[in-house]
């Protein structure tokens, strides 16, 4: 019998139950993830010895999980999927690994990223190509891509993730499960390899809305070692999920979702934006109210570069640290010049490059003002204005990305502009801070699709609810990758 | 031809009176012992962040206080970022803008030795991290990491000094107010203090080509500098090659006692500020500002103006006692302890400065404490011993490293003033010596000296020296 394709409550009375134990969990998982690494590459590495743990009244206690690779883990490789950091043991847990390991989680793998979660394609980490375990000539896109692939194919319940524009969102859309970045600060980012600072978040990749209460729970919480973080000791999300959603006001944004703004769409488009009101019906059948909202198109139109000119300028401060000197392999040269050259000249991806140089040249004192101070100004100005309309309504309810996972060769990656928007449009969570969550809403093609919702900040229950009402609504909750045969 | 001279100066001294250092938990204070006190933040380890040290944050505000300066409404911190191995975030945690400073556009009124005051603008002053400390070997570099992270003010004055005698009198004022405010040690020989100078020339009123000089890590060394640039520009000025004088960044070299071109200002570094996210916004609360401003303890020139006016010491003496604070401090446990002020006052300006000057110890390290010197300072002012024997108890004291008592017993040392035994003393003397008593009749008054001479001698020095003037001059009527 299977148990690791299970939700979080179904495994723990089992443990209770004593049907089964932690090591068999850990030895489900195990070889779950050897099969599946074959076919996915969703893996950094596969922790061997991970031990099991006690069974106690902890929902996690006992049970197998993955993390990304950016997560710091005591005594574990933990790279970053980046030739820079392809020796780098740690020897502190990241808090939330930490908080986990409090209530017995068991960690069985480190799950591979777009380097430095710098990417949103899975394509980019030092160990190879992430594939979707729905069909492998897809991406999973990124940058949780190893983690989004093995809980979509059944090797644990949960992965943790990270979302700096919509790392873990969007991927939880390409693999059919739910992905949530709950409100920035509530769990610490210590021990988290920064990307841009004042858009990262911590979160988690589940099969369902409740194991991603779960998870959530049990990761969050203030922390003497993030200043960012706030006291969320009276939010219990688990205990208080509810599907009572009735008189919830909802809006979607009329510019990016309405099929008429996409004279030029293909089939896919079609299909995924006429899904996605197909879900809005669900939730007014659900008793809540959906809107159509209008936001000005040329805010819209800048989240992208407000996107690049921020992530950018913070990764290229923060990966300042990586010198080779203290970790990481040492370069060769004369001086320490010549040292830290070779090393981040033959460690880092030419992606990451071109990145630091955006960095670098929004920066500069003669550019500052015009494009990194700009980019703050329009991030304040969008936030403004959901924050606005978060006053009215209880969620922002949109399609995630302009379809079904891409082809990895980019044969159906028709680049049209006008749907720029439609796959970035996840950025406003981070730019926001606000809790964001998407879950599978269907397929298109064969290939699972997703929905988003997004709330005000510290409104984590709120979008949890309404998912887990939605969620219900639909046949999606739990399910695993089955390969799609074409 | 004389210049105006203008001098602006950068003076970084590290808080040391915090348990931790301002952004690690790691601990802050010097140690002989290499990465010893270092937290994974302190060497950048992929995912730590910074958090920041209250106390840090008080004593820079109450700091921006003593200056008059003014706070900003919101605390928050900068990056500046730039390469060096010293660096290992690649980007130090500062205050750069304004409105960050813990202060901004503050002064201090400083007193010269000859009784006039000045006063010095203050630009900003900002809390940072120090970076970690560095030691060049023949063929490899170490790099020691207690140093990083450590809590560091860095004072801008405006450049409005035009004197190296009045810019070391301004740091040596603040170094004496860091020890007062118990914000920080200030020993330059820790490293705790360090200074930039930036200064120019011109015939007139507008400020001539700015040249900085960096790391001058002793005030002798920022006299020496400055005095030696003045002389540099002003030569080149007067030869008629001022354009040679380049607004650069230069460092003064001790050995050789000149500056050193270091780079140009068209290759000063871009170091990119921007606000540090990881560090929230927050309002600093007036009421707290208060609090600190309350707590500010009693300052150098306070006390200067209390032992002038209550203890009746000269402003020269006032002037040496407070310059250190634990001098002070000395001089006061001297108070208390019921000793005369300017007796206390002479034996600290004197013997006692110049044994720790010479010893090059410092005071609390010093045998002599003002117990010990209460007990010699009775001794004398009770009569049991002359000033002179006070002074050789003093120096035997601190040569065995004995109590005084003890000695005095060991040595026999006391004054004879018991009249009948210096009557006798005298008489001997006298009958011994009648032709000198002759001379003396005769009008050699100055052999009078010789007959209390004599009389010490005969006394092994121990006789009470006014008395026997009493007894010689009734004997010699």
């Amino acid at each position: 019998m299977e148990y690791m394709n299970k939700t979080i409550v179904e495994i723990h009375e089992a443990l209770k139950r004593k049907e089964i134990t932690s090591a068999d969990l850990i030895k489900e998982s195990l070889e779950k993830a050897h099969k599946i690494q074959e076919k996915t590459n969703a893996f950094v590495t596969i922790i061997e010895d991970a031990k099991p743990q006690e069974v106690t009244d902890e929902l996690l206690s006992g049970i197998p999980y993955g993390v990304k690779d950016n997560y710091s883990t005591k005594g574990i490789l933990s790279t970053g999927s980046s030739n820079t950091l392809k020796n780098y043991i740690p020897f502190f847990d990241a808090t939330a690994v930490e908080n986990l390991k409090k209530n017995g989680a068991v960690a069985v793998a480190k799950t591979v990223l777009d380097e430095f979660g710098m990417g949103g394609t899975g394509t980019t980490g030092h160990t190879g190509i992430v594939h979707n375990p729905w069909d492998y000539e897809r991406m999973c896109a990124g940058s949780s891509s190893g983690s989004a692939a093995s809980v979509a194919a059944g090797v644990y319940p949960y992965a943790l993730g990270s979302d700096t524009g919509d790392s873990i969102r969007k991927p939880a859309a390409y693999c059919g499960i739910v992905g949530y970045k709950p409100t920035y600060g509530m769990i610490s980012r210590y021990g988290l390899f920064p990307f841009a600072s004042s858009l990262d978040h911590c979160g988690v990749l589940t099969r369902s809305v409740e194991d991603a209460a779960i998870v959530t729970d049990a990761m969050k919480g203030l922390d003497k070692n993030d200043m960012t973080t706030w006291d969320s000791s009276n939010i219990h999300l688990y205990e208080n999920l509810s599907d009572s959603v009735k008189g919830k006001k909802l809006f979607y944004i009329k510019e990016i979702c309405d099929l008429e703004n996409y004279p030029n769409a293909n089939e896919e488009l079609k299909k995924h934006l006429q899904n996605f009101q197909e879900t809005l019906k669900k939730c007014e059948e659900l008793g809540m109210t959906v809107e159509s909202v209008s936001v000005d198109q040329k805010l819209l139109n800048a989240l992208p570069s407000v996107y690049v000119v921020i992530s950018c300028a913070e990764a290229t401060s923060n990966m300042s640290n990586l010198t080779g000197f203290i970790f990481g392999p040492r370069g060769e040269g004369n001086n320490y010049k010549e040292m830290m050259k070779d090393y981040r000249t033959k460690g880092f991806s030419p992606l990451i490059k071109r990145r630091f140089i955006i960095g670098s040249y929004v920066l500069q004192k003669e550019n500052q003002e015009k494009y990194f101070k700009n980019a703050q100004r329009v991030r304040r100005l969008i936030v403004d204005e959901m924050k606005k309309l978060f006053k009215k309504y209880d969620g922002l309810i949109m399609p995630v990305g302009s379809g079904p996972a891409k082809l990895l060769d980019g044969s159906n990656d028709i680049l049209k502009e006008d749907t720029t928007v439609l796959e970035e449009h996840l950025q406003i969570g981070n730019f926001g801070g606000f809790p964001s969550i998407t879950i599978p809403n269907g397929f298109v093609n064969d290939l699972p699709v997703g929905v988003n919702i997004t709330g005000n900040c510290y409104e984590d229950q709120n979008v949890l609810n309404i998912a887990y009402a939605l969620e219900s609504k639909m046949n999606y909750k739990n399910q695993i990758a089955k390969e799609v045969i074409k | 031809m004389k210049y105006n001279v203008t001098i602006g100066l950068e003076m970084h001294c590290e808080i040391s009176k915090t348990n931790t250092k301002v952004f690690s938990s790691a601990q802050n204070g010097y140690s002989e012992i290499p990465n010893s006190h270092v937290r994974p933040i302190d060497m950048a380890f992929p995912g730590v962040l910074p958090v920041v040290n209250k106390e840090c944050i008080r004593l820079s505000l109450m700091m921006s206080e003593i200056l008059h300066c003014k706070q900003p409404e919101y605390m928050y911190f900068e990056r500046k970022n730039y390469y060096y191995p010293d660096l290992p975030k690649g980007y130090q945690i500062t205050q750069n803008t304004p409105p960050a400073p813990v202060g901004m556009d503050g002064y201090i009124d400083i007193e010269r030795e000859d009784g006039t005051t000045f006063r010095v603008e203050i630009d900003n002053i900002h809390l940072e991290e120090d970076s970690a400390s560095m030691n060049h070997l023949y063929d490899i570099s170490t790099i020691d990491y207690n140093r990083a992270g450590v809590p560091l003010l860095e004072l801008v004055t405006k450049p409005c000094l035009h004197s190296a005698e009045d810019a070391v009198a301004f740091l040596e004022y603040m170094r004496a107010v860091y020890q007062y405010s118990d914000i920080s040690e200030a020993d330059s020989k820790k490293g705790q203090i360090r200074c930039d100078v930036n200064i120019s020339i011109s015939e007139n009123e507008d400020l001539g080509t700015k040249v900085e000089i960096k790391n001058v890590n002793s005030f002798g060394a920022v006299r020496d500098a400055i005095n030696y640039e003045v002389r540099r520009q002003t030569e080149l000025k007067q030869a008629g090659r001022y354009d040679e004088v380049e607004q650069e960044t230069r460092r003064y070299d001790e050995e050789t006692g000149t500056t050193i071109r270091m780079r140009s200002k068209v290759d000063a570094i871009d170091y990119k500020y921007f606000v540090e996210p990881n560090i929230p916004k927050y309002k600093i609360s007036k009421s707290w500002l208060e609090e600190i401003k309350a707590s500010i303890p009693e300052l150098p020139y306070e006390r200067k103006a209390k032992y002038i006016k209550d203890y009746g010491l000269s402003s020269y003496d006032a002037t040496i006692l407070i310059k250190e604070k634990s001098i002070a401090n000395y001089f006061e446990e001297c108070l208390a302890k019921q000793m005369d002020a300017k007796a206390a006052a002479n034996w600290i300006t004197g013997p006692i400065l110049g044994y720790l000057a010479k010893n090059e110890i410092e005071i609390q390290d010093c045998y002599m404490t003002p117990d010990r010197l209460k007990t010699i300072v009775d001794k004398v002012q009770e009569g049991s011993l002359s000033s002179k024997q006070g002074k050789e108890l003093f120096n035997l004291t601190l040569e065995k490293q004995q109590e005084p008592l003890k000695i005095m017993k060991e040595q026999n040392m006391v004054q004879i003033s018991d009249e009948e035994t210096l009557h006798k003393v005298v008489e001997e003397v006298l009958s011994e010596n009648p032709e000198q008593i002759a001379m003396y009749h005769n009008g050699k008054t100055n052999m009078f000296d010789y007959f209390v001479g004599q009389v010490m001698k005969k006394t092994r020095g121990q006789a009470n020296p006014v008395k026997v003037k009493e007894i010689l001059n009734e004997q010699l009527k």
